[in-house]
């Protein structure tokens, strides 16, 4: 069913829309964020303007962000998607001509009131375009090679750009989010299958070739690769860091050492505490209780999400609003998995907690699509 | 463009089958997540707990205060002098070179002081104190602090030093400490973590390292919450250690300051025993050396001077250096003769001035000979040939027997470095360290303290002692540990004939009192008290039959080092004996000329508590012994103002 077909009647229109925002979404994104203003003014050891503040601003400005695009109607979106996503890749190429690094390698671009990654819009980008293009392609057409290689280059073109940052985290992010909006499209099983098990057979490869004759990588590239795999062998310098984070979390305990009184955040053994690294300081305050109910936040928000989408019997909308909770989910996936020490540490925010701009902005705005997609959902 | 209903309900079925797919993966994947939290949050959250205290608690050793060492008066030997060192942290200071340069501009600092603080300000943490200066004095103190808002960073700490208020006089006994050093470490089995504290002091000598255990005590505990980088953020447990044990030793700082004086920077030592409890008044080594010095960290070419002065500064003669007792050993000869029979107190032996033995011709110090000669005569004159005679009689192994009974080639146990057991040589001996069978001209030699026959001055006050009391008197250093009296050396007595040794008193007593003993000129008369001693005069060389042909060659021609040994031992007063004293004047010549006079001194200083009159020396050496007193008492006041300044 596309917008055309929409008997717009009953659609509704004006103030009432904001009848028809589905505030349980807003509300779980706000206690999300309150959880992590509280980390961050216990981060800070109680100073609420160095990290807090500036945090608190910015999700007032993303929330209503968030209602003004959930108030444009639905099918605005699907019509500008191509040109938000040729927008994010340009801004993408721009920074890497142009842009100011900063804290590591991410690239920033200043837009004056803030800095913004490109990578972070690019994010939701990408979940956009695809939805879009999935929107206007024949079903039956999904899984012909032909329209196949075009999602492929929209994925990897903006993958590629960023992995040259290098911002590996988020090029997983879009790479994986890109895959899962081809896996929603009901691109056939055996695409999947075949990169998935070709994947694998490579990696395999790689390693197998260690120590023989027909060695593929170089010996110092090895141990960098066991080094990233598994921190522990560096305990001084990149385990350093994991180290400190699983000892944080594990010693939360039941339920925590009490706000502000993680010895690990006060007496700075946690690196990144405010950032990448948040989640270990809510686990070490307010132990299993506190991260779990975080947890089971995050996955309900998601849960909200798949349930709107699948009532939504409009294909943009749906697949667009699949696509904004994967990405989400794959946010906390990875950024949980890489402070239990279960992932490779990459530098992915927690997302709405960490502290950081470009992505509580970007994330607010893509769910406004999401209630956008909700509130202009075809009755 | 229109699409078929169908397709359209085909489709959006596919896609919310694919996104219970999806869903369904991400919610296990949560579960995942959940259940990690549980396994480190719930089951493993102990050990982590642990890691994390381990993270932030940092254990500190506070080192104990080391025990203090006083004299039997209470006069202090070591003590621990509190002292300033100047600190600056960087964190405060702001700009390190500016504060350095105002600080330089009010006390003279070095400029390889200014580059190293500017080096360690910079490369350590900023909370880290780094010392400028090191004992400072209170001026200097005064004017940091008049001068504070102009120094920010900078401060004055204080800390508790090692110091030795009688410097040199008790250098030997109470020795000096210094930094534990990894041969220190590795010289101790299992040692106390409080030795790893850096700059941590220790006995390095004397008393200070052998009762090192007792003066050190334990090191206290400090737990601190340290943040990543260190820095202390405040204290969360404290437990005190227990200081060192106080020690008292026998020595009398006054009598033992002036033995030092007496013996004048001669090469020499000197030790006096109070005969009513074994202590040891005085054991002094000359010349000495400040160990003060040792402390602050002493300069190359002091410690260069030390080294190579051949009187040797730093060895503690009167324990560590055993002299061929020469004449002093006639008594152990005596004594084994007279309690084995092999002699009658009223024998005589005719001395022509030699005596043959095996094949070779052994000298009396009187080329022309005594005569016929008793035992009292042959102790008084120091007769030698009655000693060659009387030793083949009775055979070394009874010497050597009795010279153990005595207290010599035994190792008298008392907390100074290398305590020497001397040699008291017989048979087995020689065969043990020579391997060579004993000869007949060994046990002649041996008879007047010559060959094989080795004593520390100790020893030789020992057996003075003993044969004063006829007791088994056992030197003592330490009278009192925290003010627990320990056990006395009066021992039990020898079992000798008290006849025979009274006949030996008697003889010692006319060495000094009959106007033909050796040292005749050595008397005093102190109202009835009077002294019994022995003189020694030990060769360290042979005089080869040539130079006996020429006449013997006077010490004083001689290069110092081939002199003779001056020996003296003695006690006192005679009816009623108190002290025992033993004097060692290395290559000093005559034991009569220059040991005896010293020995004489400090028996009468003991006597007194001070400097006896003058009408108690016989009236031909008063004015020679009044200019004496002056010249060592200047050298005391002299000595004792070096003190305050240290």
């Amino acid at each position: 069913m596309s917008y055309l077909e929409y008997n717009t009647a009953y659609v509704p229109s004006g103030f009432r829309k904001l009848l028809h925002v589905h505030w349980p979404i807003v509300l779980l994104l706000t206690a999300v964020s309150m959880a992590g203003f509280l980390m961050l003014y216990s981060v800070s050891g109680g100073r609420p303007e160095v990290w807090m503040e500036p945090q608190v601003k910015r999700f007032v400005l993303g929330i209503s962000a968030m209602l003004v695009v959930a108030m444009v109607p639905i099918w605005f979106w699907r019509n500008v998607a191509f040109l938000a996503y040729l927008g994010a890749l340009a801004l993408l190429v721009g920074v890497e001509l142009f842009g100011e690094t900063g804290g590591g390698a991410q690239r920033w671009i200043n837009l004056g009131f803030m800095r913004l990654q490109p990578s972070e819009l690019m994010k939701v980008g990408i979940v956009l375009v695809l939805a879009a293009y999935y929107d206007w392609l024949a079903p039956e057409k999904v899984s012909r090679p032909l329209w196949i290689i075009i999602p492929l280059i929209l994925i990897l073109a903006p993958t590629g750009l960023t992995v040259i940052q290098p911002d590996l985290g988020t090029a997983i992010l879009i790479l994986t989010g890109g895959g899962a909006m081809m896996f929603l499209a009901g691109v056939h099983w055996a695409y999947f299958a075949t990169v998935i098990a070709s994947g694998v057979g490579a990696i395999w490869t790689v390693f197998e070739s260690r120590g023989t004759t027909w060695q593929i990588l170089a010996d110092y590239q090895f141990r960098r690769i066991d080094v990233f795999l598994d921190p522990s062998q560096d305990p001084l310098g990149a385990g350093y860091n994991i180290t400190q984070a699983k000892i944080a979390l594990g010693s939360g305990g039941w339920t925590g050492r009490g706000f502000m009184q993680g010895t690990q955040t006060r007496l700075d053994f946690l690196p990144e505490a405010h950032t990448d690294f948040i989640f270990t300081t809510l686990a070490e305050e307010f132990g299993f209780v506190g991260s779990i109910t975080l947890l089971a936040l995050y996955c309900l928000i998601i849960f909200f999400c798949v349930a709107t989408a699948m009532t939504n019997r409009d294909r943009f909308s749906s697949l667009l609003t699949l696509g904004i909770a994967t990405t989400f989910f794959l946010y906390l996936a990875v950024n949980m998995s890489m402070v239990m020490g279960l992932a490779p540490v990459v530098g992915v925010p927690l997302p709405l907690v960490s502290y950081g701009g470009s992505a509580m902005l970007v994330l607010l705005l893509a769910f406004g699509l999401v209630q956008s997609a909700h509130v202009h959902k075809p009755r | 463009m229109k699409r078929a209903a169908k397709d359209a309900e085909h489709s959006s079925r596919r896609i919310n089958r694919r996104a219970l797919v999806l869903g369904g993966s991400q919610m296990a994947f949560a579960a995942m997540l959940g259940w990690r939290m549980q396994s480190m949050q719930v089951e493993q959250a102990d050990d982590f707990r642990l890691l994390a205290e381990e993270n932030r608690i940092n254990v500190r050793l506070i080192p104990p205060t080391r025990g203090l060492i006083f004299d039997i008066n209470g006069i202090p030997l070591a003590e621990n002098e509190q002292n300033y060192r100047i600190v600056l942290r960087r964190e405060d200071a702001g700009d390190v070179d500016l504060v350095l340069r105002r600080l330089a501009r009010l006390m003279p600092i070095d400029p390889e002081v200014i580059a190293r603080v500017r080096d360690e300000a910079v490369n350590r943490p900023a909370f880290t104190p780094v010392t400028v200066l090191e004992r400072v004095d209170w001026d200097q103190i005064s004017m940091i602090n008049v001068n504070a808002p102009a120094l920010p960073g900078i401060t004055a700490e204080v800390g508790l030093s090692r110091s030795f208020p009688r410097g040199a006089d008790t250098a030997h006994v109470v020795g000096y400490v210094g930094p534990v050093s990894d041969y220190d470490l590795g010289k101790i089995d299992n040692p106390d973590p409080v030795l790893r504290i850096p700059r941590f002091q220790i006995g390095k000598t004397g008393v200070e390292a052998k009762l090192e255990d007792m003066l050190r005590g334990s090191a206290g505990n400090q737990h601190i919450e340290v943040n990543n980088l260190g820095r202390v953020m405040r204290e969360l447990e404290r437990q005190e250690g227990d200081p060192g044990a106080d020690i008292q030793l026998t020595v009398d700082a006054e009598l033992q300051s002036y033995v030092e004086a007496r013996l004048e920077d001669q090469s020499a030592s000197a030790v006096v025993i109070d005969l009513a409890s074994g202590d040891l008044r005085a054991i002094a080594s000359a010349p000495s050396f400040d160990p003060n010095q040792f402390v602050r960290g002493i300069s190359v070419a002091n410690w260069r001077a030390l080294n190579d002065n051949p009187f040797r500064p730093l060895a503690s003669k009167a324990v560590q250096d055993a002299y061929p007792p020469g004449s002093t050993f006639k008594m152990v000869t005596l004594l084994a003769a007279l309690e084995n029979g092999d002699v009658g107190p009223e024998d005589t032996v005719y001395c022509p001035g030699f005596t043959n033995v095996g094949g070779t011709r052994f000298h009396c110090w009187r080329a022309r000979g005594h005569g016929n000669i008793n035992l009292h005569e042959s102790l008084k004159q120091s007769c030698d040939c009655y000693y060659y005679e009387v030793s083949q009689r009775v055979g070394i192994d009874k010497i050597a027997e009795m010279a153990r009974k005595l207290g010599l080639g035994i190792r008298h146990d008392i907390p100074m470095s290398a305590v020497r057991p001397g040699i008291a040589p017989d048979h087995a001996w020689k065969r043990e360290t020579r391997g060579e069978a004993w000869r007949i001209g060994d046990t002649v030699n041996a008879s007047i303290g010559q060959g094989y026959v080795l004593a520390t001055p100790l020893q030789l006050a020992v057996m003075a002692a003993r044969l004063a009391t006829g007791h088994e008197i056992k030197p003592r250093l330490v009278h009192s540990v925290n003010g627990v009296i320990q056990a006395t050396g009066l021992g039990d007595t020898l079992g000798l004939n008290e006849n025979m040794l009274r006949r030996v008193r008697q003889s010692m007593y006319d060495v000094v009192n009959h106007q033909r003993g050796t040292a005749y000129g050595k008397r005093f008369n102190a109202d009835g008290m009077r002294m019994a001693g022995k003189t020694g005069t030990s060769q360290v060389r042979r005089i080869t039959p040539d130079e006996r042909a020429r006449g013997v060659t006077r010490n004083e021609d001689l290069p110092w080092q081939r002199r003779d040994h001056a020996l003296w031992v003695n006690f006192a007063p005679f009816d009623t004996p108190r002290y025992a004293v033993a004097v060692v004047v290395e290559h000093g010549g005559g034991g009569s000329s220059a040991a005896a006079p010293i020995g004489r001194d400090i028996t009468l200083q003991a006597l007194y508590g001070g400097a006896p009159p003058l009408d108690v020396y016989p009236g031909n050496v008063r004015d020679e012994i009044a200019t004496q007193q002056d010249r060592i008492r200047n050298r005391l006041s002299a000595g004792s103002t070096t003190r305050d300044r240290a």
